[in-house]
């Protein structure tokens, strides 16, 4: 099954167009495909991982810090798997434990101390599905992630760069701008555990993969996301490239952002949160009789 | 999160009547008798649901339906219902391994006599008025969709215009992958709702049921001002057999369950069903607004003077009320 993409696409895109939404979930997952620290490094300065929840530990697969991006101090939040056995084990496979959202709460409140912009790349399977986690309190540690995240008071852009999976990826995209990258995928669940709950069949995970509408073509048609960022080429083949635009679309929607606020004594930040309000608010596909 | 539908089945027998055996050999009239799954004993019926489907021996908490719990909880005809036309649409033209997501909820509809997973109104609990909200499990494993978000934001959204607090109930078998990302973003959508009411000073008070889990406790469920479960309530982010799947560890005795949350610090206190109107009401009255304090909450339409609702005389031991038990 083909993905529906603009019409205008040039004639170089013709063979990225035929990819099936299973291509791009293989794209997405593929371990040479940039992940967060390939961005903080290449796009930020003067890096400063913070690190820990203050509570129980500090946790590996959900990152983040300060860093000068393109002249401006910001917090930075991703997630972070590992190319080979051993940084998987390090980082849980990109799969953050209650702790990674604890700390994420913990630095949005940092952010928004000292009114910092966040920036945030998406990057995970979803949320540890451990006997741990759910000791720690999993679900709480999401949702209390979530309740900071739509109220916190600076400038937020996420970036979808690779798989966006289910509420460990919502976790840090309540931002002002949700980006996504045109080979990631944002999905409530991984092909995978839809086939097998749907269609009785892991197997089926290509076909569910289609059903399920997770190609960035498709959220953007269905104005869940703001914006797609083109990929000429696969991420892992022009690594450098794509950073510098996904670097640039960030950019672009961070001044948008902070023109929004106004004078710099007094920004509103109110309409700042209402507009964030009205962006999930719209959210649904529902009929009224 | 399967393992959760399949063990609906258990409760079964409460809901029909007049069943046979295999071999057409009279079993014991179901109507009259039912066995607890907990403690074996079997049951006369009537005196079950005169105890809001409580086992008077062991206390084990059967299911109830959305309706069944607003009926037992709130003062007599209070409810007034919210927003009964809304409707799923099939954004993504879900066809699965069982056909098209639109006769899947047309068939739902019409065995269920809902029209969604969620149940949301006005209604007064000992003459406060609270907005509630109650999840239906019987409706697609109480899967959060589109009509669940926006009917919860409308509902919470009037409460913060109406200065009521919101009491949930929440139960779910997880997303309604049938929608897509646009189930995903009622997390969103809801946990955004949420946060108003509570820059307002409103309350939030949620009671976990069985089954809690997925989104719905990883969103607006788990960060109220106060977290209530029933016994027994299996709770949780990922369901015992994707764990039991990916980890292949064998978990713990009790593992999720109400006393597992409680014992690890994820709520503020397990409540029998038959307790909770007094829970409510005594739990309630303390957020509203004395002439010598300068509380954020009070409730419009609040009838001065309300009896006050007594303390029960052992701590953390709410007696059975018999008036809650009577209204089933």
């Amino acid at each position: 099954m083909t993905e529906n993409v603009s019409d205008q696409a040039p004639a170089e895109q013709q063979e990225v167009e035929e990819l099936t939404a299973m291509d791009r979930v293989r794209l997405a997952r593929d371990p040479n495909r940039p992940a967060t620290l390939d961005y903080v490094q290449e796009l930020l300065q003067n890096v400063m991982e913070l690190r820990g929840d203050r509570a129980f530990g500090d946790d590996q697969a959900l990152i983040g810090g300060l860093g000068t991006f393109r002249g401006r101090s910001v917090v930075w939040l991703g997630h972070q798997g590992g190319s080979n056995t051993k940084e998987n084990l390090l980082r849980n496979f990109g799969m953050p434990r209650p702790e990674g959202f604890r700390k994420a709460r913990r630095l949005m409140q940092h952010a928004e101390k000292f009114g910092l912009p966040i920036i945030t790349f998406v990057d995970t399977s979803g949320a540890d599905p451990g006997i741990s986690s759910e000791e720690r309190g999993q679900a709480n540690a999401i949702a209390e992630c979530l309740m900071q995240m739509i109220g916190t008071r600076v400038p937020i852009v996420c970036t979808v760069i690779g798989e966006g999976g289910s509420g460990g990826a919502l976790a840090i995209s309540l931002g002002d701008r949700l980006l996504m990258l045109e080979n990631a995928i944002y999905a409530v669940a991984s092909p995978e555990a839809c086939a097998a709950i749907l269609w009785k069949d892991a197997g089926k995970a290509p076909e569910a993969a289609a059903t399920m509408r997770i190609t960035a073509a498709d959220l953007q048609r269905f104005g869940i996301i703001d914006e797609l960022i083109p990929e000429p080429v696969p991420a892992h083949e022009a690594p450098r490239d794509t950073i510098q635009t996904v670097g640039d679309r960030i950019e672009a929607h961070l001044d948008e952002l902070t023109a929004l606020l106004g004078s710099d004594e007094r920004p509103d930040m109110q309409g700042l949160l209402d507009r964030r309000y009205d962006k999930f608010r719209v959210i649904g596909a529902w009929s009224e009789v | 999160m399967r393992n959760f539908f399949q063990r609906q089945g258990k409760f079964r027998p409460l809901f029909r009547g007049d069943e046979r055996g295999k071999d057409g050999e009279k079993q014991i009239p179901e109507d009259l008798w039912i066995k607890c799954p907990k403690c074996s004993e079997l049951l006369y019926s009537r005196e079950c649901e005169r105890n809001g489907r409580v086992c008077p021996k062991c206390g084990h908490h059967f299911r109830l339906s959305a309706r069944e719990r607003i009926d037992l909880l709130v003062d007599e005809d209070s409810f007034e219902e919210w927003d009964t036309g809304l409707r799923t649409q099939d954004p993504l033209e879900f066809v699965d391994g069982q056909g098209p997501y639109t006769e899947k909820v047309e068939k739902t509809r019409k065995k269920t006599g809902e029209n969604e997973s969620l149940i949301t109104g006005r209604a007064t609990i000992n003459g406060r008025p609270f907005a509630i909200v109650v999840a239906e499990f019987s409706f697609l494993g109480a899967s959060m969709g589109s009509v669940w978000g926006e009917k919860l934001a409308r509902a919470v959204e009037r409460a913060t215009e109406q200065g009521i607090a919101v009491l949930t109930i929440n139960a779910s078998g997880g997303a309604r992958m049938h929608e897509g990302l646009f189930s995903l973003m009622q997390m969103a959508k809801t946990i955004a709702a949420f946060h108003r009411l509570g820059e307002r000073g409103l309350p939030h008070i949620s009671l976990l049921v069985d089954p809690c889990y997925g989104g719905v406790p990883a969103s607006y469920a788990t960060v109220a001002d106060v977290m209530l479960a029933e016994p027994g309530a299996l709770i949780g982010f990922a369901g015992q057999r994707v764990i039991e799947q990916v980890t292949r560890q064998k978990l713990p005795e009790g593992f999720q369950t109400a006393e597992f949350l409680l014992e690890h610090g994820m709520l503020d206190q397990i409540v029998d069903r038959n307790a909770l109107r007094d829970t409510m009401t005594r739990l309630s009255d303390h957020y509203i607004r004395r002439p010598d304090s300068i509380g954020t909450y009070y409730p419009k339409g609040l009838v001065p003077d309300l009896p006050t609702v007594e303390a029960p005389e052992e701590p953390g031991q709410t007696p059975v009320s018999a008036e809650a038990g009577e209204e089933s």
